[in-house]
């Protein structure tokens, strides 16, 4: 081409304003700001109140609770980022993980592990042998927990959304619930301790299912202590939930990014027709999706399992809308978004805990504001898409 | 026999009849031009062909096997190239990772490299661009690169919808002469146009689309000679 012709090809438009919600709504910027001063204001506020080092452990145990929130919310982004789909029932897909691995390794002293009674194996022991042998069980309960955890997330779209894909968005999502409250019954059948003799009922709604109260990793053994006898105790057990949540996300972050998968995926999120044109299997891709997003949530379930030594039938209910208020906070369809989101929401939980009195019931009420806030002022989030789809 | 043939198809959108027995070939290294007014049925036309509508009578055929009952993402395998109304590009994408996507089914990596160095010889603007996010290029821009998506697939038959649309008429020359170079080194194309003028100039056949069927077809020499056509599309 002439060099007339690309001048006249060069000229770039303008930055393209972004759709926002309301009037009230502030610029991405400001947003971050303002964020940014109320945590520095919060945590000024808890080390004045009760210390450095007490302070410095309720960041920290925020910052667990956040890895786990994290690992949930980026299967949220995933599946909203291809089908505009809030997938309700994957808070129930994390727990339903946390099940399976403990169904895998068994409980000691309560419940035989598959492992155990079908090949003789007591991974349990294995962990407990040697750091070798824990790294080993590890390897061995999360890729199988994950791949468990994935099927089921494809079998769900294959059974409940895919045939829902082109009806209106409601049917979808009252699906999504459905599905959600169908997954809960499930675990309320197998994994509810039963009802004492003479009781009537399946057993106790709301009771914990123990997952032993010695973890592979015990509680005991402090990693780092800053600070002395009043300083911050890291615990292995809590490095262990932090370090094993990065890793997931970031090998998921690279496998989008650079995978013929991940690429797919991303292509068919920005435009389904396109996608097609250029040979996407869109069904496959959207598989290849819910089958991702649940094995990050299988991550979170199982070092859930391992962390906090019990875990509750219904309980993904509420961790999947605090998940996805994680999601929603990061910027919906953002996958980094969503990892900062979720040790953000973290953070929020620890900062209620610890400067509002009796903190810990006010914990929900804290993070479901913060989400109405976001909705209100930023509904794209911390990081939400700036490049808008132009037609 | 056609490279590409449009049998006698319908198409509906809802009940709402887009397409009635439109019957459309084109050769082995043809340009062929598809003209006609808004809402004539053109773009149904290419999406037909390209599987992103399914006829509900008729048949389509590339290289006389029937390709109106495979998924859009199989007939983009076997060698159709669309670069669809509206670009339709991956917004948060970079330039060279759209062409990328182009190339997405192609097992030929060495190949593959080739074509890249290719398209941005076509399109040098895009070369300097690579690295940038299509969403933030300008029109003629992202039609360069819809047009070079659409070339990455080494298509035996490209379709072009409107790649005039929005743009300055200098760069509308240009786009054309890329068209005519494409073809030239053995890609057939069949395209949609507004511009009869430059269309009729680009291609060696034409067919003229009105209210969903075919009522003209012919020599693009004989289309522009023809009074009617002359009336309707070409404002004289």
């Amino acid at each position: 081409m002439s060099a007339a012709t690309e001048a006249a090809v060069g000229g770039r438009r303008p930055a393209p304003r972004i759709r926002r919600g309301l009037r009230l709504a502030v610029s991405q910027g400001q947003f971050l700001t303002v964020l940014a001063g109320v945590f520095l204001i919060l945590m000024l506020l808890m080390i004045v109140q009760d210390g450095a080092g007490t302070a410095g452990n309720e960041v920290w145990r925020g910052l667990v609770l956040g890895a786990i929130y994290a690992l949930i919310a980026v299967g949220y982004t995933l599946v909203y980022g291809i089908i505009e789909l809030i997938n309700f029932a994957h808070g129930d897909v994390f727990t339903l993980s946390a099940f399976y691995s403990i169904f895998l390794a068994g409980i000691p002293g309560v419940q035989e592990g598959f492992f155990k009674r079908f090949f003789g194996f007591d991974i349990n022991h294995l962990a407990g042998s040697s750091p070798g042998g824990l790294v080993l069980a590890l390897l061995i309960i999360f890729p199988i927990s994950m791949i468990l955890a994935g099927l089921t997330g494809v079998l769900i779209e294959r059974v409940a959304y895919r045939r829902l894909r082109n009806a209106p968005r409601l049917a979808p999502l009252i699906t999504a619930v459905g599905v959600s409250f169908l997954l809960e019954g499930i675990m309320f059948a197998f994994f509810v301790p039963p009802a004492p003799p003479g009781q009537p009922g399946l057993g106790t709604p709301g009771a914990a299912y123990p997952t032993g109260e010695d973890g592979w990793i015990p509680t005991t053994h402090v990693l780092f202590n800053i600070g002395g006898s009043h300083g911050v105790v890291i615990g292995a057990n809590d490095a262990m939930v932090i370090v094993i949540a990065l890793v997931a996300m970031f090998a998921l972050a690279g496998f989008i990014r650079y995978s013929r998968t991940g690429k797919a995926m991303r292509a068919s999120a920005q435009n389904r027709d396109a996608a097609q044109l250029c040979g996407i299997n869109i069904n496959r891709t959207i598989s290849a999706t819910f089958f991702l997003g649940s094995a990050l949530a299988a991550v979170g379930g199982v070092v859930y399992a391992m962390h906090y030594h019990t875990i509750t039938w219904n309980q993904g209910y509420q961790f999947g809308l605090i998940a996805f208020t994680a999601a929603v906070l990061g910027g919906i369809g953002n996958i980094v978004g969503a990892g900062i989101g979720g040790f953000l929401i973290g953070l929020v939980e620890a900062f209620t805990v610890t400067l509002i009195p009796n903190g810990g019931s006010w914990a929900l009420i804290v993070v479901f504001a913060v989400l109405i806030l976001v909705l209100t002022l930023q509904p794209t989030g911390l990081l939400g898409m700036r490049v808008p789809d132009r037609a | 026999m056609a490279l590409l043939e449009v049998d006698a198809v319908d198409v509906f959108y809802g009940r709402v009849r887009a397409l009635q027995g439109v019957s459309i070939e084109v050769d082995e290294g043809e340009i062929v031009a598809l003209i006609g007014s808004n809402g004539a049925g053109k773009t149904t036309t290419l999406r037909t062909i390209s599987g992103l509508v399914r006829p509900a009578r008729g048949a389509v055929r590339l290289a006389g096997k029937p390709i109106h009952t495979m998924g859009a993402e199989q007939i983009a395998r076997m060698g159709i190239g669309h670069a669809p109304e509206g670009r339709r590009l991956f917004p948060r994408m970079t330039v060279q990772e759209n062409l990328d996507m182009g190339a997405y089914s192609r097992r030929d990596g060495a190949k593959v490299k080739h074509d890249f160095a290719w398209v941005y010889s076509l399109f040098p603007r895009l070369a300097e661009r690579r690295r940038q996010l299509a969403g933030s290029l300008s029109g003629g821009e992202q039609q360069m690169v819809a047009i070079g998506r659409a070339l990455m697939s080494r298509p035996r038959v490209l379709l072009l919808d409107e790649p005039s649309l929005g743009l300055a008429p200098i760069l509308v020359d240009a786009i054309f002469d890329v068209i005519r170079e494409i073809n030239g080194e053995g890609t057939t194309i069949l395209l949609i146009e507004q511009n009869a003028l430059i269309a009729l100039h680009t291609a060696a056949r034409a067919y003229v689309l009105e209210t969903g069927s075919v009522t003209l077809s012919g020599p693009a020499s004989e289309l522009l000679a023809s009074a009617d056509v002359q009336r309707a599309y070409l404002g004289m």
